[in-house]
């Protein structure tokens, strides 16, 4: 593509990002997040809402597959795409857990990435929210009992968030991630 | 050394500060508005600046002291750099003209201290940072020495307020084609110290890709921030060079609060617009090849050389 | 008897004092009495270096037994200079070889070798004519060889490396006979006095010139004659190599500075433009070498080539722009020159001295070896890496100052309408600039890959630091390397003044200003600067730290690998690959890959086994044709030498036979 054809595309094209939903904080529990492991819902767990207090609106993500079938893959990129822009909430993804605040784990976890996964969640400096986020990584899903599995990921990490779904909405995803950044 | 030069560098670093983040925020706002996306707000690196002093940071096992001092020494060169650099105002510190030598060996002092990082977190991708790093440091010295030289040369200085007041005061010299090659030159080497795109991609996450980034993936908490805050000084140091030369009007030649503070807003004016430029033109960008790189770096060189020869030619 | 006069002589009794008590102690007793009297006559050498250099004058005459050649030892200001770095240097390293020497190194030869090497290298400057210097030059010479064959015994390469560092170092010799030779014979006297300011126009003068700087070049290791260099330097015991590196290719700059300078001024612009393009020839090709070598002690030996590289440089600069009347940039590059030589004496002998320290700690010169040495060794990771600092011209080091007044020359070096000038400066500059990034790249991984991270090899885990005897001397050597940097203005006006330059002034707190060129450089008050802006933020970071403690016992950031072998790392090797594949047309490395699949698979590997090797391309290109001839050309001598008395008294018969006809004739 030519650069010229690139800025008439940028300039078609045009902000395709959808109207930010209200914050997160006022809608009613139970929609497409839940409050996961400890039951509780709304603002969210105490841990998270302590953490939250500490990131003053800026969530760095380290996002690992522990199994996972690549759907809640897509739909994770979806929510960092144009149309649910994530990013403009304060969350961004980035390489390392020793710069990420929010460690979101995906899939179910199998035998090879049951000690990467607790590995990372070590190398994540404190505070920290660790987010599961699809039906497999909140209770195995689909493939509970499978050969290869050792369990959901709340058996291997605490966990402080999650999302449920199958795979689950980005729009969900967004509104978790919310919940840390606050914004 | 009389208090006025030494008052306005302190301001200068003050207003450095200020507007490093910003300087990031805007080119990834204007990133995110290319790409169709809202973005975070011009404002969300300070935030990530913010959060990270709080957060406590992890330092591996094994590695020596130079963890802890090497961001530190890092942003002590950045702030310096920021004195150093005529940024508000184009006016020589008596015993530390902002001499072009004495302001890339104080890049330098922040370079190594980086790449040192990076070999000291004793993982496969610090030391292939630190590497890159380094190497792409060594290529670009001789394209920063000659372009400058030839910047130098109808002022008969190499202190860099000299240069900047004397394009001010005749600003003929700006379009003439020394002037221009070797502007250019600067330009890539800029891009090429600051890790931008195409020569090192800010944001990606493909280890095997990163130079900057593979060296600070060990480095978190406060120690990150301090990194962070002294790439990004950097950036906005350099960028405000560059637009002082390309642009060197309201660059306060006295050191009285009027001057100064228009001086100020030219240099948040001009950041801006070289933000902006910057996110679009990386917008259109792929990275190069890592090999290419010195392809690149060469060409800078031979610009430089141009620009030198040029120089002559006028003169 | 001037105190200067008394300093030369003590030189001579203490140097005696030293072979005396080495020959004669036992034992423990050797290492110490031996290494006190030679850092005393090293003293000597500094006090009398300093005297000279403050413009004390001195003429002492020895007859000898030949009639009519005596010998003069005069030195002059810059003789004063180079006396006094040596004598520095000198005495780090004799203080250093006291808990250093062990084994065959701390034998009642090599003791005594030191000794007169010492004495050869503080004498080589005090030289006031043509007979003394090469005497003096000749004990230096054989010296040396004696401490480069010490640990002979037991590593073979000692032996091959002694026999070019002699071969080298004779014809080095001949040609300095040779040229000095040619220069008597155009000036009619010997004395360097009668000598100076020889025209350069006279019959004779370019042969001298250019006999004079071979010979000096190959001494002061510069590219191609420096093939010596990385061979002698890693195996000889590292107080002598520190003493070869910083301090006898030191002599040989000096001698280029004493022909180029003082005794044939006004050459032709070829000589400068010779002299500069051996200079930053040299400086590119020692310090790719030294970018790439895996050998810490090599690496010190080709960065020695690139800095000696740089002085040449520097010097050619100043005769080309003396040529071009630019006395301000002129009198601005020979002052970079000294100030070269000597913040070089200074971090070289610092490095080398570390080096040896690594070398004593853990039998390894191979960096891929090395490692988290910093742990175990923290007094001798300080000091290396303020020499590494050094090295590479980083504030506030004497390189540093070196190099900016090396910049500053060329920067003002400006005269477009010399074709020659305006060609040469802009393109030794790109080469300088060149140079000192590849110093980064060099000494980031040197100190980096030694120090930094975690060990590589068992016995680098074992690492002990060194006797208080080395630290000393180490310490002693940073700290010089810091002084030159933070107050360089009294040092560089005495060099100036030492060669006769004047425009250079102290400035402020021991900062430089060199008013040729209108440039001002103050270290101090770039400290404070960086002090007044550092102070805030260290602020910041102290409440911060205070407020939450850093966790320190994770594990190391592998992508959450579960294996995490020191052996991942980054060794020194693959820090310099994009070096080597950049330059690979000048490396030329060879590598070697090896693959080993599982069983019949070809996509699963059982191991590989990857070997890189490089040679130096002017050793392959130059000197393997040239040693090839010279061997078959003895083969052919060979059949004149039979065995037969009958043909050697024909031969002496022969001889006698031409000699009388001469004569007659």
């Amino acid at each position: 593509m030519s650069l010229a054809d690139l800025a008439r595309l940028i300039g078609r094209t045009g902000r395709i990002a959808e109207p930010a939903p209200p914050r997160p904080a006022a809608s009613p529990a139970g929609v497409g997040p839940d409050e996961g492991v400890d039951g509780s819902s709304g603002e969210g767990s105490p841990a998270v809402a302590a953490v939250r207090r500490e990131l003053h609106g800026s969530a760095q993500v380290r996002h690992v597959d522990a199994g996972s079938c690549n759907g809640c893959e897509i739909e994770l990129a979806a929510a960092f795409g144009p149309v649910y822009d994530a990013e403009r909430y304060g969350a961004r993804l980035v390489a390392s857990p020793r710069h990420a605040d929010v460690v979101l784990v995906t899939g179910v976890v199998t035998r090879n990435m049951a000690e990467p996964l607790r590995l990372t969640v070590a190398a994540t400096p404190q505070p920290r929210v660790v987010m599961a986020v699809g039906d497999c990584a909140r209770d195995c899903g689909m493939f509970r009992g499978a050969y290869g599995v050792v369990g959901a990921v709340g058996d291997l990490v605490p966990v402080d968030l999650s999302v449920a779904g199958c795979p689950p909405a980005p729009a969900d995803i967004v509104v978790a991630l919310r919940r840390v950044t606050g914004r | 050394m009389s208090a006025a030069p030494l008052l306005v560098a302190l301001v200068q670093v003050t207003v450095a500060v200020v507007l490093a983040p910003l300087v990031i925020g805007v080119t990834r706002q204007t990133r995110a508005r290319l790409e169709g996306r809202v973005g975070p707000g011009v404002l969300q690196p300070a935030r990530d600046l913010r959060k990270l002093i709080g957060k406590t940071p992890l330092r591996a096992a094994g590695t020596s002291p130079m963890t802890v001092v090497a961001p530190v020494v890092l942003l002590t060169s950045s702030l310096l750099l920021a004195a150093l650099v005529p940024l508000v105002a184009a006016l020589p510190l008596a015993l530390v003209p902002g001499d072009l030598f004495v302001v890339v060996s104080v890049l330098l002092v922040g370079t190594v201290a980086i790449a040192l990082l990076g070999l000291d977190g004793g993982s496969a991708f610090g030391g292939m940072g630190s590497s890159r790093h380094m190497t792409i440091a060594a290529l670009v010295e001789p394209t920063v020495l000659v372009a400058v030289y030839a910047l130098s040369i109808p002022v008969g200085s190499s202190a860099l307020p000299l240069i900047v007041a004397a394009r001010r005061d005749h600003p003929a010299s700006i379009a003439s084609p020394a002037g221009v090659l070797a502007v250019v030159a600067l330009a890539i080497v800029v891009l090429a110290e600051t890790g931008r795109l195409p020569i090192d991609n800010p944001s990606t996450h493909l280890e095997l890709t990163m130079i900057h980034e593979a060296m600070v993936l060990e480095t978190s908490g406060r120690d990150l921030a301090w990194v962070d805050l002294a790439s990004w000084l950097r950036l906005s140091v350099l960028l405000g060079l560059v637009g002082n030369l390309l642009l060197p009007w309201g660059v306060a030649g006295s050191a009285a609060p009027g001057p100064v503070l228009l001086g100020a807003l030219a240099l948040a004016g001009k950041l801006a617009l070289l933000a902006v430029l910057l996110a679009t033109v990386e917008v259109a960008m792929a990275k190069l090849r890592l090999f290419r790189v010195p392809e690149l770096l060469a060409g800078s060189f031979v610009l430089a050389f141009l620009a030198v020869t040029a120089s002559y030619l006028v003169a | 008897m001037t105190a200067l006069a008394g300093g030369l002589l003590a030189q001579g009794a203490l140097a005696t004092l030293a072979v005396l008590v080495a020959v004669s102690a036992r034992g423990r007793a050797r290492n110490l009495l031996a290494g006190v009297a030679c850092a005393a006559l090293s003293a000597a050498g500094a006090v009398s270096g300093a005297l000279a250099l403050s413009g004390a004058t001195v003429t002492l005459r020895m007859a000898t037994a030949l009639p009519g050649a005596e010998l003069v030892l005069a030195p002059d200001r810059l003789g004063g200079l180079l006396m006094l770095l040596v004598g520095s240097v000198g005495f780090l390293a004799s203080v250093y070889a006291i808990g250093y020497v062990h084994g065959a190194s701390a034998s009642r030869t090599q003791w005594a070798a030191l000794a007169l090497f010492l004495l050869g290298m503080q004498l080589v400057p005090a030289a006031g004519d043509v007979v003394a210097f090469l005497l003096a030059w000749e004990l230096m010479a054989a010296a040396s060889t004696v401490l480069v064959l010490a640990e002979q015994a037991h590593r073979p390469a000692a032996r091959q490396a002694a026999v070019w560092y002699a071969v080298m170092t004779h014809l080095s010799f001949v040609l300095l006979l040779a040229g000095f030779a040619a220069l008597s014979a155009t000036g009619g006297t010997t004395s360097f006095a009668g000598l100076a300011g020889t025209d350069a126009a006279r019959p004779g003068a370019t042969a001298a010139f250019v006999l004079l700087v071979v010979g000096f070049a190959a001494k002061a290791g510069v590219a191609p004659l420096h093939v010596w260099l990385p061979r002698a330097h890693p195996e000889a015991p590292s107080h002598a190599s520190a003493l070869m590196s910083a301090a006898m290719v030191s002599l040989g700059a000096y001698g280029i500075l004493l022909v180029g300078i003082r005794l044939l001024p006004g050459g032709p612009t070829w000589w400068s433009v010779l002299l500069t393009a051996l200079g930053a020839g040299s400086a590119v090709h020692g310090i790719l070498h030294a970018g790439v070598a895996t050998d810490l002690k090599r690496l010190l030996a080709y960065s020695t080539s690139e800095n000696l590289g740089l002085v040449v440089a520097a010097i050619g600069l100043t005769m080309l722009l003396r040529t071009h009347h630019v006395p301000g940039a002129a009198g601005a590059a020979l002052v970079a020159a000294l100030l070269l030589l000597v913040s070089h004496a200074a971090f070289k002998s610092t490095l080398f001295l570390g080096a040896g320290a690594v070398l004593r700690a853990t039998g390894e010169r191979d960096l891929d070896r090395m490692g988290g040495l910093a742990h175990a060794m923290p007094w001798t990771a300080a000091t290396f890496g303020v020499g590494s600092l050094g090295a590479a011209a980083l504030p506030v080091t004497g390189g540093f100052v070196a190099e900016w007044t090396l910049l500053q020359a060329l920067i003002h070096g400006v005269r477009p309408a010399d074709r020659v000038v305006a060609v040469v400066v802009p393109l030794t500059l790109g080469l300088i600039a060149l140079t000192a990034g590849l110093a980064l790249v060099t000494f980031v991984k040197a100190f980096g890959i030694a120090f930094l991270a975690r060990a590589r090899s068992v016995t680098a885990l074992a690492a002990t630091e060194a006797p208080p005897s080395m630290r000393a001397a180490m310490v002693l050597g940073a700290v010089g390397v810091l002084a030159l940097g933070v107050l360089p203005g009294p040092v560089a006006a005495a060099a100036a003044s030492a060669i006769g330059v004047d425009g250079v002034r102290v400035a402020g707190l021991g900062g430089v200003e060199l008013t040729g060129v209108g440039a001002v450089l103050s270290p101090a008050a770039l400290v404070g600067l960086g002090a007044v802006v550092a102070l805030p933020a260290l602020a910041l970071v102290l409440v911060v730290a205070r407020r939450r403690p850093a966790t320190t016992d994770v594990l190391g950031w592998g992508c959450g690998g579960v294996r995490t072998s020191p052996r991942m790392q980054y060794n020194a090797t693959s820090y310099a690959e994009p070096v080597m594949r950049i330059f690979d047309d000048a490396l030329q490395p060879r590598r070697d890959v090896v693959v080993t699949h599982v069983g019949e698979s070809a996509y699963l590997a059982e191991r590989v086994r990857f070997a890189q090797h490089h040679d130096d391309v002017v050793e392959v290109r130059l000197y393997r044709p040239l040693v090839a001839a010279a061997d078959a050309l003895a083969d052919r001598a060979r059949r004149v030498q039979n065995g037969s008395v009958n043909r050697y008294l024909a031969f002496s018969f022969t001889a006698l036979v031409v000699v009388l006809l001469v004569v007659v004739a």
